[in-house]
């Protein structure tokens, strides 16, 4: 299915299902500890041999040798593979670093052999064996050493550069100023299943249990780095612990359990262990922005220009930290620009939001900055600079934009206007009590997604596709979409993800998957009530169904009897056409947060948060909701403890597990409230939806910052805002 | 007790456990050169060849039957369940008691089933979250969790569950917590409070909100 | 995790004599350090010895009027001890400070006492470390030290002890109970347990090899306000950044230690004298000699400041 007009009126408008706050079909297997995860398939292949990974010591250089024979020997070894005697491995079309290092080492902990034994211990105490004599050289760690030598990189949707008018005369016009400059910190993903997989082979075919979030970009990797044909690659990952942009591409565990699963002729499993993870995958890498802001004394923006900074190894990416400021506020002379240093740190790429998440932190810092030199509101300067339609394009507008509603339902609900606009005056017996806000903003990305959808003889529907369901909730939305277009109840509904033999789904990425795979599956859905019309001799166009009935007129006949006589199938993908570039489609909304900041020891911890939402049809408020507390939960770890601390002269992340690489828990977290405006986009897809789990992180971490400045008076622009940036400009203790 | 449905495990008599455990008192005396060395727990003997498995008997009761297993003595107790038990529910996270995802409740208490050995545990009683409940007959808490949507991927989940369970026990046992204002006093449920003691328990999804809202539910239901 | 050989052990002087016997022997009792660290092979055992079984998991009354404490006594059942809680707020609230629920189920007085440091470079066998691996170097010298100690670190080491409950038990002038493997008992004062780094940062206290912890003994209660302050990004489930142990008794005098700031609990009785005249005095003389990393020298306005945020809620 085509989709390249607005959606009308469809069968999903019903909102019998859809829409409905529905408990996940997945939730009875995943709370009684039933779902399947990658390193937990006995079954499938019994008796496997245990893989453990040794990483790089060193952060680049070159290996001399590697000694393998005290390994080899340990009991229980069956198998070591090294890039020596792997055979001819591609380097993933996806991957920047390679998944297993040798000769040449590009970052630390980069895999550099994989030890299979028969049991989990043996294969970690021969690991331990593996004696690698390396030859370090100089690398390049510090990225504000580099900011001068960086070179202008394209981010995802956009140029490096973009340019309107004249910037610097209008800056430099501009009676109000603000020329402020961010740092963002490296994070990692820290999703709470390690990487894992468990290979098998049967002949020249691969089977792999993986936890993935992409499985058909996976398959086509995996088989480019092995050099067979991608029809001899079978993905299998329908549960998976977390991804957050760190399971988008194949990594060392699915590379090394095949390896390790054909050198040993055996079933292998591997999963990265945690001190392994941060420095062997990817993170969110660190950004420098400049922000400048030019005003009219009245508040009205005149000139915007952002500047961002990030680095990564050679060959890679940028983060896109300046995309939100392209489109999220007006002002007639604007400039961004990404620069991109050679870093020979960890390979940076996707994590929740790339691009917004950091900028956002930057910008709408930025903003509260301008509103206190102004004299105006944050939230009032935020809808003062509204725009409907794209900033540097306008005659493209918005599909749908409603960030003044989320900024005034918010400022309502959070009680916004008892707050005190100067900074440090609210106590709290030992807390200095401030608020804070920010946009939110994510943009809407389509691309296309393909289902197959089964109707049996006893009236089950079946929904096949490899979309794959990483806790966002896939597998409910795709179970409501499938009840409300067949007119089943959700329980007549069987959902089957992430498996390489089903059709090819947008996958989990990007916050494209809910609308996008939704939508596939309403383009199979579509098809087969065609067949199913026509096998029950109605005119498609006049059916109806509900309630397990196909009705037309006086005629209703059960939905189950068109397959009476065998099973009836369809398949569709939706495709787009041209509407996301006649129409900027985008995410908003607003984040309201309290603080306290203790007067001693300024320690900060969150009170009070509120996220307001429109972003398109919500398909099931519940799971939605669920999406945006995780990700304002993010955005408090960013605002206040996470950060990769970089060992400058050997060029790793210190701090690599999960005690060292604080994450928000239970304690840092007080009760979420989430709105959603009720809001249906019709330029998306024929679910009228859009993406929802990113834009919950994007903004909040500014709304934790402006919360501290108007607690405390102290303004901290190097993210994490952890205590002791604070506290020599607290007032004495007393 | 009664709120579990399925605490077989916790009524399990110490007494008959130790039985299983005596019967495999008597080691093989010789260690044979390339098999491993298996003993008993008591005392278990060097093996003959450096760096091979020191393998030990060990008998526990898990959700209310006893195991006898032949372990590797360096196999914690999170490994047993997983990788010889295969049982799927008691998650891996980090290996080092870092993130709560391999919580269990062993006599009553929970642990962190990582930073323990299997052969240290010879005749106790664990429970698992499969020994609460299953997806046809899910304990209160389960089901709290389910309604109340405290999970997505669903990874930290069963330790989330496991922990919860316990920290409800532990509140009416009158264990203070940090956040208790009154260490003299006996704690109440609060929110406040079940954050403090939920917080060996992370979840990078953060359902945490949702979580306290699941727990909450339950421990109303009690009272 | 290098293979070992495992024994339970029935007596105090039993397990004692079996360390003693077995070269590269370690007793194991929660395990929760000894197993984190033996699964990145920091700590390569041969033999463990099991003392879970040993019937040292008792709080009792000592003739003093003070409190015997096993040394198996688990975290949170001494946290919850009705005369700990009474009498001994302190230990109490230290406790409850540390780590999580689950592992203060685990562990134990005696394993908390002797947990090693949480040194990120210590934890990872890559990078040099003298307490490590002696003269290899010290990574956190120049490189992240946000955590490490600003007072009483040596050339060789600058970690510090982790430990929350410790800190407690310094202020509260705890003395620890032993076993040697030839049967020998002794009482070692907290103060004298616990190690500067010095040239040899890898013997962290003054114990024997062999030598088993039977029991940490508590004198009789001061009584005052007892306040542990423990400061940290995170909100819970984290080691302590700073943190302040006080005893403040009416008339103002008191005890002071204070938690990450050193190799071990950190005390100067001499200080105390100052505490009447406030934190800037205490900490003054407390923290005189420091020698703090650029990226930890907001230890010593945290721990002024701690301190008297302390004090205030001390004379409310
Ligand atoms: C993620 C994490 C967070 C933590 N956070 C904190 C925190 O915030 N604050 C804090 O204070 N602690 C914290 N801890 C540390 C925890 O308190 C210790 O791991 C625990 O107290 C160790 O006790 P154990 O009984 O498990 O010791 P074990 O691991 O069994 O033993 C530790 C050492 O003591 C020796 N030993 C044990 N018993 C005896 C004995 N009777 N005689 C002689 N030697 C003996 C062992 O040989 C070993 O060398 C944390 C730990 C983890 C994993
Ligand atoms: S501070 Fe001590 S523990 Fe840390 S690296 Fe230096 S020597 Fe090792
Ligand atoms: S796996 Fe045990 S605490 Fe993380
Ligand atoms: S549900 Fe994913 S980590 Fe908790």
């Amino acid at each position: 299915m085509k989709f390249d007009t607005p959606a009308t009126t469809n069968p999903i408008d019903q909102l019998r299902v859809i829409g409905q706050p529905v408990n996940r079909i997945d939730g009875p297997r995943k709370t009684t500890g039933t779902a399947t995860y990658a390193y937990e398939w006995h079954d499938a292949a019994p008796n496997p041999a245990y893989g453990y990974i040794v990483g790089s010591a060193i952060a680049k250089g070159r290996i001399n040798a590697i000694d393998l024979a005290a390994a080899k020997a340990a009991p229980g070894v069956l198998a070591i593979v090294t890039a020596e005697n792997a055979g001819k491995l591609e380097k993933g079309s996806l991957n920047t670093a390679k998944l297993l290092g040798g000769p040449d080492i590009q970052h630390y902990h980069q895999a550099v052999a994989v030890v299979v034994a028969e049991t989990f211990e043996q294969a970690r105490a021969a690991a331990q064996l593996v004696r690698v004599d390396y030859a370090s050289a100089q690398g390049a760690f510090d990225l504000a050493k580099l900011t001068d030598s960086a070179k202008p990189e394209k981010i995802t949707g956009g140029p490096a550069d973009t340019k309107v008018g004249d910037f610097a005369a209008a800056f430099a016009a501009a009676p109000v100023q603000l020329d402020a400059t961010y740092t963002t910190p490296d994070e990692a993903h820290a999703m709470m299943e390690p990487h894992a997989s468990m290979a098998a082979w049967d002949g020249d075919k691969l089977t792999l249990w993986t936890s993935n979030q992409m499985i058909a970009w996976n398959v086509a990797d995996i088989a480019k780095t092995l050099a067979i044909p991608k029809e001899k690659v079978r993905l299998i990952s329908p549960y998976i612990g977390g991804g957050f942009g760190g399971k988008l591409f194949p990594r060392a565990d699915a590379l090394l359990a095949a390896l390790g699963a054909r050198a040993a002729g055996r079933p292998v499993k591997v999963a990265l262990q945690r001190p392994l993870m941060f420095n062997n995958t990817t993170h969110r890498p660190a950004t420098i922005q400049r922000i400048r802001i030019g005003a009219s004394k009245d508040g009205k923006i005149t000139a915007i220009g952002h500047e961002s900074w990030s680095g990564d190894l050679p060959g890679g990416q940028p983060d896109g930290a300046v995309s939100q400021t392209r489109l999220l506020y007006a002002g007639a002379d604007r400039m961004t620009t990404t620069r991109l240093a050679v870093l020979d740190l960890p390979e940076a790429n996707a994590m929740r939001a790339p691009g917004e998440a950091t900028g956002m932190m930057a910008l709408e810092i930025a903003i509260d900055e301008m509103a206190e030199k102004l004299g105006i509101d944050p939230v009032e300067l935020r809808i003062l600079n509204d725009t409907q339609v794209d900033p540097e394009k306008p005659e493209r507008s918005f599909s749908q934009r409603r960030l003044i509603e989320c900024l005034r339902t918010g400022a309502e609900r959070f009680g916004w206007s008892k707050r005190s606009a100067a900074p440090g005056r609210v106590r709290d017996g030992r807390w200095l009590v401030g608020t804070g806000v920010a946009a939110a903003f994510r943009n809407n990305m389509l691309t296309k997604s393909a289902a197959r959808v089964r109707l049996d003889s006893s009236g089950i529907v079946t929904v096949e596709t490899d979309m794959t369901d990483i806790g966002t909730g896939s597998y409910t939305i795709i179970a409501q979409t499938a009840a409300e277009m067949m007119g089943v109840p959700i329980d007549k509904v069987v959902v089957r993800l992430g498996d390489s033999n089903f059709p090819v789904s947008a996958g989990s990425g990007g916050q494209w998957g809910g609308n996008n795979s939704t939508a596939g599956v309403y383009a199979a859905c579509i098809k087969l009530r065609e067949a199913v019309a026509q096998k029950l001799g109605f005119n498609s166009a006049e059916a109806a169904f509900a309630d397990g009935q196909v009705k037309s007129g006086n005629r209703s006949v059960p939905l189950a009897e068109a397959a009476g006589d065998g099973e009836l199938a369809a398949e569709d993908v939706i495709e787009y056409g041209d509407l996301a570039k006649k129409y900027q489609q985008s995410t908003f909304g607003a984040h309201f947060v309290e603080v306290g900041v203790d007067t001693a020891t300024a320690e900060i911890r969150v009170r009070r948060m509120l996220a307001v939402c429109a972003a398109g049809r919500i398909l099931n408020p519940k799971t939605a909701r669920s999406q945006v507390i995780g990700a304002m939960t993010m955005g408090v770890g960013a605002a206040l403890m996470e950060e990769l601390v970089i060992d400058k002269r050997h060029g790793f992340f210190v701090n690599h597990d999960l005690a060292g690489y604080e994450v928000p828990v239970h304690a840092d977290i007080p009760h979420q409230d989430v709105i959603f405006l009720d809001e249906t986009d019709p330029m998306s897809s024929p679910m009228k939806a859009k993406g929802i789990a990113e834009l919950g992180i994007c903004g909040v971490a500014a709304a934790v910052a402006n919360a501290i400045y108007n607690a405390s008076g102290v303004r901290v622009r190097d993210y994490p805002i952890t205590l002791d940036k604070l506290l020599d400009r607290l007032p004495e203790v007393g | 007790m009664d709120d579990m449905r399925s605490p077989g495990d916790f009524k399990f008599s110490r007494r008959d456990l130790l039985i299983v455990g005596a019967a495999s008192l008597t080691a093989p005396a010789v260690a044979v050169t390339t098999e491993p060395f298996v003993a008993k727990a008591e005392v278990v003997l060097k093996p003959a060849v450096p760096g091979a498995p020191v393998m030990s008997k060990v008998s526990f009761n898990v959700n209310g039957k006893t195991r006898v297993l032949e372990v590797d003595t360096r196999t914690t107790l999170l490994d047993a369940l997983r990788e010889n038990l295969h049982f799927t529910g008691t998650k891996k996270g980090c290996d080092h008691g870092q993130c709560g995802a391999c919580t269990v409740i062993v006599g009553g208490r929970r642990i962190n089933a990582c930073l323990t050995l299997a052969v240290m545990h010879e005749g106790e009683s664990v429970t698992t979250i499969e020994g609460l409940g299953t997806p046809d007959n899910m304990h209160p808490m389960q089901a709290a969790f389910v309604k109340h949507d405290g999970y997505q991927c669903g990874y930290c989940t069963p330790g989330q569950i496991c922990s919860a369970v316990a920290v409800l026990e532990e509140i009416k046992a009158g264990i203070p917590s940090h956040v208790s204002a009154d260490l003299t006093a006996a704690p109440q449920f609060s929110a406040a409070e079940l954050r403090e003691r939920m917080s060996g328990n992370i979840c990078r999804c953060a359902a945490y909100s949702n979580i306290v809202d699941a727990v909450t539910e339950v421990a109303g239901s009690k009272a | 995790m290098k293979s070992f050989t495992y024994e339970r052990a029935n007596s105090p002087a039993e397990a004692a004599a079996a360390a003693a016997r077995t070269p590269r022997a370690k007793f194991i009792a929660g395990g929760t350090n000894l197993l984190d660290l033996m699964k990145l092979e920091i700590e390569t055992p041969s033999h463990l010895i099991d003392v879970n079984r040993l019937a040292l998991d008792k709080i009792e009354p000592t003739s003093e009027g003070g409190l015997r404490l096993g040394a198996l006594v688990r975290n949170t059942e001494l946290a919850t001890d009705e005369r700990v809680r009474r009498d001994y707020g302190l230990l109490s609230r230290a406790l409850l400070a540390g780590a999580s629920g689950q592992l203060r189920n685990k562990a134990t007085t005696a394993g908390n006492l002797l947990q090693r440091t949480r040194c990120p470079y210590f934890y990872d066998t890559n990078q040099p470390c003298n307490k490590r691996q002696p003269g290899s170097g010290c990574s956190a010298i120049g490189g992240f030290s946000r955590q490490h100690a600003v007072i009483g670190a040596s050339e060789a080491c600058i970690a510090t002890h982790p430990s929350d409950m410790a800190v407690a038990m310094c202020a509260l002038d705890a003395v620890v109970e032993t076993v040697r493997p030839d049967g020998a008992t002794r009482n070692i004062p907290i103060a004298e347990f616990h190690r500067l780094p010095g040239d040899t940062p890898e013997i962290e206290t003054t114990l024997a090899s062999g030598e088993l912890i039977t029991a940490v003994t508590l004198p009789k209660p001061v009584g005052g306000k007892q306040i542990y302050r423990k400061v940290r990004d995170r909100a819970s489930y984290a080691f302590a950044l700073v943190s302040v142990a006080a005893i403040v008794q009416r008339d103002g005098s008191g005890r002071v230690a204070l938690g990450g700031v050193a190799h071990k609990p950190w005390r100067v009785e001499a200080a105390e004298a100052d505490l009447p005249r406030g934190a800037k005095a205490v900490t003054a003389k407390l923290l005189a000699d420091a020698r703090p990393t650029r990226e930890n020298a907001f230890k010593l306005t945290l721990a002024e400041r701690t301190l008297a945020a302390v004090l205030t809620e001390a004379r409310g």
